[in-house]
């Protein structure tokens, strides 16, 4: 007997060196919900990384890798934490794509990624208050935080000479998160923030929060709202009373519909919006149009690089537990290394398994800081004559 | 110069929007004391009739802008009005007919009314949201503006600007001839007077012989024509949309007590109270006592009693502290 479980202890020890190993990804997102209308690009854009490594046939020396979804809901705690839950003891995932939204993402992980030991990355939970959650390591978004967007909107508005700013933001989690980081980022980089207001959406009347807002004064007033809503409203009765001429769009803000309900008042205004001009974006888009799905719905390259992370991770750890994996994954997603764009995560899996150091830049150009979470690509634009111009990309 | 300063920053944030805010609240406010006085019970659909009469008046402008018709400088919306009136009188009318008729028949109370004009507020509610939806829509065309404050600053040379859009100036115009009309038709008209009459003893008018079916469909028809006027006023003026009509219900009630319920004069008077006092306890006042006083006596913080987000919040307190010490309203009226 003792006999018996030396070899099969040592035929697994060697299996583990020589055969090849399989690996299940459990991709959690609210497929139901709030979001139920870009989970099923986002889900299926990390299946397409997972069918582009089982096609390479290069995984872990043949390994095959299977995925299975599962529900978050987006708002609903308890189901998300039951649906992860049921991933990682029912399905045995080895690691998990997603969660989606932040305050189930903070859930899946408080509740079942840290006392499973399973690690998973988020395509978009975007909440600065992920920044700072303990994780044991198990937790990396490829999406930036909120308080990322407030640094860029900082340092766009230093360099343009921007003094003194006020900020009107629409009355809820997003408006509210993404105020505070841009006023914390702005005043640590000696700017003057005169008021910072909330307004309402689906008002008929913003002149009494423009009034407000004109009392306090400022070169900029930055609009942190929606564009087919309250932000709306604000730029055109701050444009009417002449209160502020220039303003600041943040990512909600951006939207061709603006320019077109408030005319040739917006010239000169820029802002900010989720963007890149990398190689490997323009390949995940001819990726994703021949997998069937539109590569311009919201963080569907985000969902392919956090699969992709999780696959190249076990590969570089040469091990499918979450405690070796995770560990890898700042490794593979920034430099120094061979740059691995979308598309190409065969070269990738060859390259790790030839000892070669990579830089995974994928379909949205990865660049993982702080705790684990990405640096953000930002497109910064001027409105000029009626339209958006690039100005560049950050 | 200092002091002009101060004026101006005033005017443009608080005299101009809380003037022409005051007008559409006294117009809708002069439908909803109407009812009141004429027919004895609080109507629940009067933001409801504004929304119904503003969609007619929009669909027929979008109609007027396909064939190309236009008014030029002013909103095209302005000769679609009519129409607005006319489809919504005839609702009102028929609204009657089916169902205030039956319960005046019964004499019912006017708690059990004010129900009723509850119900009937849903069912405008839900007829208004089939036919044009419940996104907002924007249908102002024609000059945007009688001055704009870039204008203004370069005729003056002041540091600050004064800002009149063209449906500012409208809606002050056309809610000065409809009320002037009103108290003409109320005072002068042999219709008018049976109204009155009617209003101020019902058994007395009907000994006289005035006929109560026209009393009623008249008032109806003139409630259908100002709340249509209030509606496309106020969704020139700012933006059109279901719900928030259904909200301006209570600064419009709010309007009618203050003043006195049943009272037309007290309506008006109601509505720019109302209007500036919403205006009034939310603006802040950094800007213009900064003009006013020393620099080093600036004020560093806004100088404002409450955020603009409880601006609807400052109708209830009105109501509620005229309900307190002046229960019929600043000009008597018949409620209390």
């Amino acid at each position: 007997m003792k006999k018996l479980m030396l070899a099969t202890a040592a035929t697994a020890l060697m299996a583990g060196g020589a055969f090849a190993e399989d690996a299940k990804i459990g991709i959690i997102l609210g497929f139901t919900g709030p979001l139920e209308s870009i989970t099923p690009s986002m889900a299926a854009s990390a299946e397409l990384a997972i069918a582009e490594v089982n096609a390479s046939g290069k995984f872990m020396g043949g390994g095959k890798v299977t995925s299975a979804r599962a529900d978050s809901t987006c708002v609903d705690a308890a189901a998300a934490t039951a649906a992860a839950e049921r991933l990682v003891t029912a399905e045995g995932v080895n690691g998990i794509m997603g969660a989606d939204c932040s305050g189930v993402t903070g859930s899946v992980l408080q509740n079942v990624a840290r006392p499973n030991g399973v690690g998973m990355i988020s395509p978009s939970a975007t909440s600065p208050g992920l920044s700072s959650a303990e994780d044991d390591g198990l937790f990396f978004r490829t999406a930036p935080s909120d308080a990322r967007q407030g640094e860029v909107i900082a340092d766009i508005l230093g360099e343009r000479g921007v003094k003194s700013i006020a900020i009107s933001y629409t009355n809820n989690d997003y408006g509210k998160g993404l105020s505070d980081s841009i006023s914390a980022a702005f005043e640590a980089k000696g700017g003057k923030v005169t008021v910072v207001t909330a307004h309402e959406d689906g008002k008929a009347d913003y002149s009494a929060e423009v009034a407000t807002l004109a009392a306090a004064g400022g070169d900029v007033l930055v609009v942190a709202g929606y564009v087919d809503q309250g932000g709306k409203g604000i730029i055109q009765a701050a444009l009417d009373t002449g209160a502020f001429s220039t303003f600041y769009l943040p990512d909600g803000m951006y939207g061709e519909s603006l320019i077109e309900a408030i005319g040739p008042g917006l010239n000169g205004t820029y802002g900010t919006v989720p963007g890149t001009d990398s190689e490997g974006a323009a390949k995940f888009a001819e990726l994703a149009k021949a997998a069937g799905f539109d590569p311009t719905s919201s963080y569907t390259g985000e969902s392919y690089d956090a699969a992709a992370l999780i696959m190249l991770a076990m590969e570089a750890a040469k091990s499918t537990n979450s405690k070796d994996w995770t560990a890898k994954v700042m490794d593979v997603a920034n430099a120094p290394g061979e740059k691995i764009n979308a598309g190409e995560l065969g070269r990738a899996l060859e390259l790790i398994a030839a000892g070669t150091d990579i830089d995974y830049v994928g379909a949205t150009a990865v660049e993982l800081i702080g705790n684990g979470e990405a640096a953000g690509n930002f497109r910064e634009y001027t409105v000029t004559d009626g339209k958006f111009v690039t100005d560049k990309f950050r | 110069m200092d002091i002009i300063n101060a004026i101006v920053a005033f005017v443009n944030f608080v005299v101009v929007p809380a003037t022409a805010y005051g007008a559409q609240l006294a117009l809708g406010a002069l439908g909803a004391t109407l009812v009141y006085g004429i027919l004895r019970f609080s109507n629940f659909a009067q933001g409801d009739t504004m929304a119904f009469g503003t969609m007619i008046t929009i669909l027929m402008t979008w109609w007027l802008q396909s064939m190309g018709v236009h008014l030029g400088a002013l909103p095209t919306a302005l000769i679609a009005m009519p129409v607005g009136i006319a489809v919504t009188a005839g609702l009102l009318l028929l609204t009657d007919k089916f169902v205030y008729r039956f319960y005046r028949k019964q004499r019912a109370a006017p708690t059990i009314l004010v129900i009723v004009s509850l119900g009937v507020m849903f069912v405008m509610n839900g007829i208004t949201r089939l036919i044009i939806g419940v996104e907002e829509q924007n249908f102002a065309d024609g000059e945007r503006f009688v001055m704009t404050a870039g204008d203004f600053k370069r005729w003056t040379g002041l540091s600050e600007g004064l800002a009149i859009k063209s449906t500012q100036a409208i809606t002050v115009i056309t809610a000065i001839i409809v009320v002037a009309w009103l108290f003409w038709f109320l005072q002068k008209t042999r219709t008018g007077k049976s109204m009155r009459a009617f209003s101020d003893n019902e058994d007395l008018a009907l000994l006289s012989g005035i006929n109560p079916n026209r009393v009623v469909n008249v008032t109806w028809i003139i409630v259908a024509a100002l709340a249509t006027i209030a509606g496309v006023l106020y969704g020139l003026d700012k933006s059109f949309k279901p719900f928030t009509y259904f909200q301006l219900l209570l600064p419009i009630f709010a309007a009618a007590v203050v003043g006195g319920l049943g009272n037309p004069l007290g309506a008006i008077a109601g509505g720019f109270v109302v209007a500036y006092s919403e205006v009034f306890v939310t603006y802040a006042w950094k800007k213009v006592i900064g003009y006013l006083v020393p620099e080093a006596w600036a004020p560093d913080n806004l100088i404002q009693l409450l955020s603009t987000d409880y601006k609807l919040a400052v109708s209830f307190i009105i109501l509620i502290i005229v309900l307190l010490f002046m229960p019929t309203g600043l000009f008597k009226g018949k409620s209390g």
